[in-house]
């Protein structure tokens, strides 16, 4: 973990805490809506299957998930050394891994609808 | 002449005599518009007069009397003591620097730090002196001003709680002075300082805890510097990446 | 010889108001993972078919997930509020000589967030 990568990392990071700051209020809002069952419609699987069928919505969504995840990844590594835990480059491949898994993932799960 | 009645617990340590610093109180009656400072050059003047510590202008312009009043970061020159009457002030050397002796830190790690960011006028191609001088408008001015008014008082260093875990840090102050001059149109030595500040030691250190910018006296904002800088690192690096490195 | 106090590693975050409140707010980012995950959960639920997606949506019904969702809601819009806050510090607009007020820069991120939200909540079939 080259300190020039520390760049890279941390771009990901402020894109990510960007749009979460942006979009994650209101879609955390309807995944809520839809966990109490109101309203019925809501979060229905061939609208989302819609939305997400059409390129537009999957590159949406990989943005969002995958940023989301780099975002959170930087931030705890840093939240845990502040915390006193000193591997460092343990946290840092751990975290960092879970996310390029999850953006891999989330990429294959896509290409499926 | 109507008095302020304070206790101040000042740190005394004797590198030559002792293990480890100690408090000792002293009872001062003060005039009602002093400054801590006053009280403390009141105690070496009439009460303990090995009491050492740094001051000299008394405006909060030479960032000489920086100290840990009750716990906080500030000028002694600047910390009135009818904020703390009829109360126990703690007085103790600032934070994250070794003590010297009594409130005198060892202020050694910062004079390094500032000195690697080159804190100056770089240039590629130096200008002749018939060519007349480097001109500057007023908004070209304005875009650095405000961090050019650091008075390298250290009080952002014993506040960031970043530069407490992790001593090589380079620091707020440090690190504003790069970029303040980064900022300025007559400089041309970003892509030098890069190598001192874009290492982990460097920017990426800061966790933008912003306790810096609370504690300057002279409203200097280093985060917001600091944050600045992360920015402008993260595009000259991806800048470098395609090829297009040089500024 | 210098004396070097020593420093908590593990609690000095405790010691001051605003150093507790810093590291709460870089914990939000733990619910920015969680939510993460739940959407990537989701995912998987839309790609394997209609069976699966609707056993996704029951689990999203039972106690223990909606608690973790409100609990997520509140932490999502104090990450918002305090992303914004900061932003104008990060990214000063210089207009000749003087620079756009941080009011106003967090103000259009506000602007910009309700669009947004309504355009989700609209593509979401809210209403």
């Amino acid at each position: 973990m080259a300190g020039i990568n520390k760049a890279f990392f941390w771009s990901l990071f402020a894109a990510g805490g960007t749009l979460t700051a942006f979009v994650f209020p209101v879609l955390v809002l309807i995944v809520l809506l839809a966990a109490h069952g109101n309203p019925a419609e809501i979060m229905g699987f061939e609208q989302m299957q819609g939305l997400l069928s059409n390129w537009l919505g999957k590159i949406a969504a990989l943005g969002i998930i995958a940023l989301a995840l780099w975002h959170a990844a930087h931030r705890l590594r840093t939240a845990l050394h502040g915390l006193g835990l000193r591997a460092d480059s343990a946290v840092a491949a751990l975290g960092y891994g879970g996310a390029l898994l999850g953006t891999v993932l989330a990429a294959y799960y896509l290409l499926q609808i | 002449m109507s008095t302020t009645k304070l206790e101040l617990e000042i740190l005394r340590y004797d590198p030559e005599k002792d293990r480890e610093p100690h408090f000792e109180t002293y009872a001062v009656a003060c005039q009602d518009d002093w400054m801590v400072l006053d009280a403390i050059n009141h105690v070496k003047d009439h009460m303990d007069t090995t009491l050492s510590y740094r001051w000299s202008c008394h405006m909060a312009v030479c960032g000489s009397c920086g100290m840990m009043i009750d716990g906080q970061p500030k000028l002694a020159c600047k910390a009135p003591v009818s904020d703390y009457a009829g109360q126990k002030v703690r007085v103790e050397p600032l934070a994250n620097f070794p003590i010297e002796r009594d409130l005198v830190v060892v202020m050694d790690d910062f004079m390094d730090k500032l000195k690697r960011v080159k804190p100056y006028i770089i240039r590629k191609d130096e200008k002749s002196i018939e060519e007349g001088e480097y001109k500057q408008s007023p908004a070209e001015l304005k875009k650095y001003k405000q961090f050019t008014l650091c008075i390298n008082c250290l009080c952002c260093y014993a506040a960031c709680p970043q530069y407490a875990l992790i001593p090589e840090f380079i620091g707020p102050a440090a690190l504003t002075m790069a970029h303040r001059y980064n900022q300025d149109s007559r400089d041309q030595g970003l892509a030098e300082r890069q190598d001192e500040v874009a290492t982990p030691e460097g920017v990426w250190d800061c966790s933008f805890a912003g306790e810096c910018s609370e504690v300057c006296p002279k409203h200097v904002d280093p985060a917001g510097a600091l944050q600045q800088l992360k920015i402008a690192t993260t595009v000259q690096w991806y800048k470098g990446l395609i090829g297009m490195g040089g500024k | 010889m210098a004396y070097v106090r020593p420093v908590s590693k593990t609690s000095w975050y405790l010691a001051r108001r605003s150093y507790t409140v810093h590291m709460l707010q870089e914990l939000t980012s733990i619910f920015v993972g969680i939510f993460a995950l739940i959407l990537l959960w989701g995912l998987s639920a839309v790609a394997a078919g209609p069976e699966a997606y609707q056993q996704f949506l029951e689990s999203l019904t039972g106690p223990g997930m909606v608690l973790l969702l409100w609990v997520t809601t509140v932490v999502m819009f104090y990450h918002a509020v305090a992303w914004f806050s900061v932003t104008p510090k990060a990214m000063p607009i210089q207009r000749g000589e003087e620079f756009v007020p941080g009011s106003v820069i967090a103000g259009a991120h506000y602007v910009v967030w309700i669009v947004l939200s309504v355009l989700v909540l609209l593509l979401a079939g809210v209403f």
